[in-house]
């Protein structure tokens, strides 16, 4: 029998749960349970993340989108619950311009995904003598995302090359506007905040 | 282990990897469960003695020891209601949800040095963010329930959660930023050796946000008197009001299983995890020798003591818990917010800064004046070898 490759099991298993639920969410018509389908569809991306041995990012996945999948609940039960379970109907024109707008990023995707000239299945890189492969079989030098975490950080690995002197003035990365849209989202938050409160009555 | 299987007993791979899963989850899942029954034994005990009672004494000899076993028979025995209108699907499904994060946080647990499932680097971050996964439990629970007692309960308990979670990852910053990792058992291998090594010692503020962390942690896990999600006397019983039986019970297990996990994260943070107020299994010479990869059963031993003695701290904390929820009266909802919102996190935010700045001038403390562990003299940059391939978990002491 041909060995099974364990680590394409998985992240056939964990793709096909992101997929299925992601289908669910859409499909379904009640709030709290679409918010439920979400949750099980980030926390498979976030298992898909586990299996790449990005434990940062999956947690990352967990804390942040699945996390913030919650405030999304609570909205929802709190703005929609005139009724018990209350249920939406999607219409057939927002079906049609939904189909055609996923559709077209599908295709996108796709054709990115298959137009990539030097693909290679998992297997194909750390396949050990019919073992499956451990983590640490994966190879040493695939991309991760270290460049981008250094670009944020105001280190360009791309230009720390000497032969792109020419673009050191770019050296500085995305650190400014990084902060800028930090600060600026900040500022976005009080001032929600502001207009958001109660406003005190002065005669009391 | 996987490896063991594999190597030593001749195992396919495929067999060996699954073998390791069921051993490890098995052991694993009796924290929970176990742990679930002790701890009620527990809090039965305590309670009754500060309320001047005496508690169970008949069920199985003097202690009521037995107590528990009667009670989850009679809990398995309970007729499985669900109301009429409740979302049926989610209705189900609510308790597994606050069951599977609490139990898939202990992945990244260790229970001594190198015994936890899946070591990770950013184990910290992955405990925090799994437990805060319960919630959803809750408010599923709150939800399907279609009884307004369950639904503002629910509420309460989400709002409560998202605001704690603020301050408490504030405070579970600090001994990462003094460790410099977020890898649990290197945390607390950098605690090793006499007690002033623990990371409460380490300056004032990690001594404050010790607390902070404890008041946060106990906000998070539901227990009173942050319990505005189940307060009884305006609630009836708040998100579980309609769970009866067995689902009931899988809410208890869960709440007490992140109990045990946040206090057993206090304890590796800030109180040296396995490593005991006094280093007597190195004295003993009951550690791996430096760069040894083989099994020794020195090392196990020392291992051994070390889960003990990882576990004792974390019953501690969870009596502590106990402690406080029948000496100190309910908060309202307002009081609680206010207490997180205009105490816990500014005080975080303060001692964090300190903290920090504290370690990055290198001021020196207790800690640096009182004489060091035998083995911190030796002061290892790396961590400590890697414990052999048949270092699993261990079962806690809690079982009989």
């Amino acid at each position: 029998m041909e060995p099974i490759n364990w680590h394409s099991f998985f992240f056939l298993l964990f793709g096909a749960l992101t997929a299925v639920f992601a289908v669910a969410v859409v499909v379904t018509s009640n709030v709290v349970r679409m918010a439920f389908y979400l949750i099980l569809s980030l926390g498979a991306t976030a298992g898909l993340f586990f299996l790449a041995g990005a434990d940062f990012v999956g947690a990352m996945q967990l804390m942040i989108y699945v996390g913030g999948t919650l405030v999304l609940l609570i909205f929802g039960v709190m703005l929609t619950a005139q009724g018990p379970f209350i249920s939406m109907k999607t219409g057939g024109g927002e079906w049609v311009l939904a189909t055609i707008i996923g559709g077209a990023l599908l295709g996108l995707l796709v054709k990115t995904a298959f137009s990539v000239e030097d693909w290679q299945g998992p297997a194909a890189v750390a396949h050990v003598e019919g073992e499956e492969e451990h983590a640490a079989a994966l190879p040493a030098q695939s991309p991760t995302s270290a460049p981008i975490g250094l670009g944020l950080l105001g280190v360009r690995t791309d230009k720390l090359d000497p032969a792109k002197a020419e673009l050191a003035p770019g050296m500085a990365g995305y650190l400014l506007p990084f902060e800028i849209v930090s600060v600026h989202l900040l500022v976005v938050l009080v001032g929600a905040a502001y207009l958001a409160r109660t406003k005190k009555r002065r005669e009391a | 282990m996987a490896e063991f299987f594999i190597e030593t007993c001749g195992f396919p791979g495929w067999l060996g990897y699954l073998v390791t899963g069921i051993i490890q989850c098995v052991i694993l899942i009796h924290v929970p469960l176990v742990g679930a029954m002790f701890f009620v034994w527990v809090e039965r005990k305590v309670s009754a003695r500060i309320q001047d009672r005496l508690g169970p004494t008949r069920c199985g000899g003097k202690f009521g020891w037995l107590q528990l076993l009667a009670d989850g028979v009679k809990l398995l025995n309970k007729e499985d209601l669900m109301p009429a209108d409740a979302d049926k699907m989610l209705f189900r499904l609510a308790p597994y949800v606050s069951f599977c994060a609490s139990f898939a946080a202990m992945i990244a647990l260790p229970f001594s040095d190198g015994w936890v499932v899946q070591r990770m680097d950013a184990g910290v971050f992955f405990i925090l963010a799994v437990l805060g996964l319960e919630v959803f439990g809750v408010i599923l629970a709150g939800y399907a329930s279609a009884s307004k007692w369950s639904l503002f309960g629910a509420m309460r308990e989400a709002a409560q959660v998202v605001s704690y979670e603020v301050p408490m990852g504030m405070c579970v910053v600090v001994p990462v930023v003094i460790a410099g990792s977020m890898d649990l058992v290197t945390i607390a291998n950098k605690q090793a050796g006499l007690f002033t090594n623990w990371y409460l010692f380490h300056d004032p503020f990690t001594f404050i946000i010790f607390w902070v962390y404890f008041t946060c942690g106990t906000a998070s896990v539901n227990r009173a008197p942050f319990d505005l999600a189940e307060a009884e006397s305006e609630l009836v019983a708040g998100f579980h009001t309609e769970y009866s039986g067995f689902r009931w019970l899988i809410f208890y297990m869960a709440e007490y299983g992140s109990m045990f996990i946040v206090a057993g994260l206090a304890s590796i943070l800030f109180f040296g995890g396995w490593n005991g107020p006094i280093p007597i299994a190195d004295w003993l010479g009951l550690s791996y020798a430096p760069g040894a990869t083989d099994w020794q059963w020195q090392g196990f031993l020392g291992n051994l003591l070390g889960c003990l003695n990882f576990v004792f701290k974390a019953i501690v904390g969870v009596t502590v818990m106990i402690w406080v929820r029948w000496t100190l009266p309910r908060l309202r909802i307002d009081q609680v917010m206010t207490t997180c919102l205009k105490y816990c996190t500014p005080l975080a935010a303060i001692c964090f800064l300190l903290a920090t700045l504290w370690t990055l001038s290198g001021v020196p403390f207790i800690n640096d004046i009182a004489p060091r562990g035998v083995e911190t003299a030796t002061a290892e940059p790396e961590e400590p070898p890697a414990p052999p391939a048949v270092a699993a978990l261990d079962t806690p002491s809690e079982e009989r």
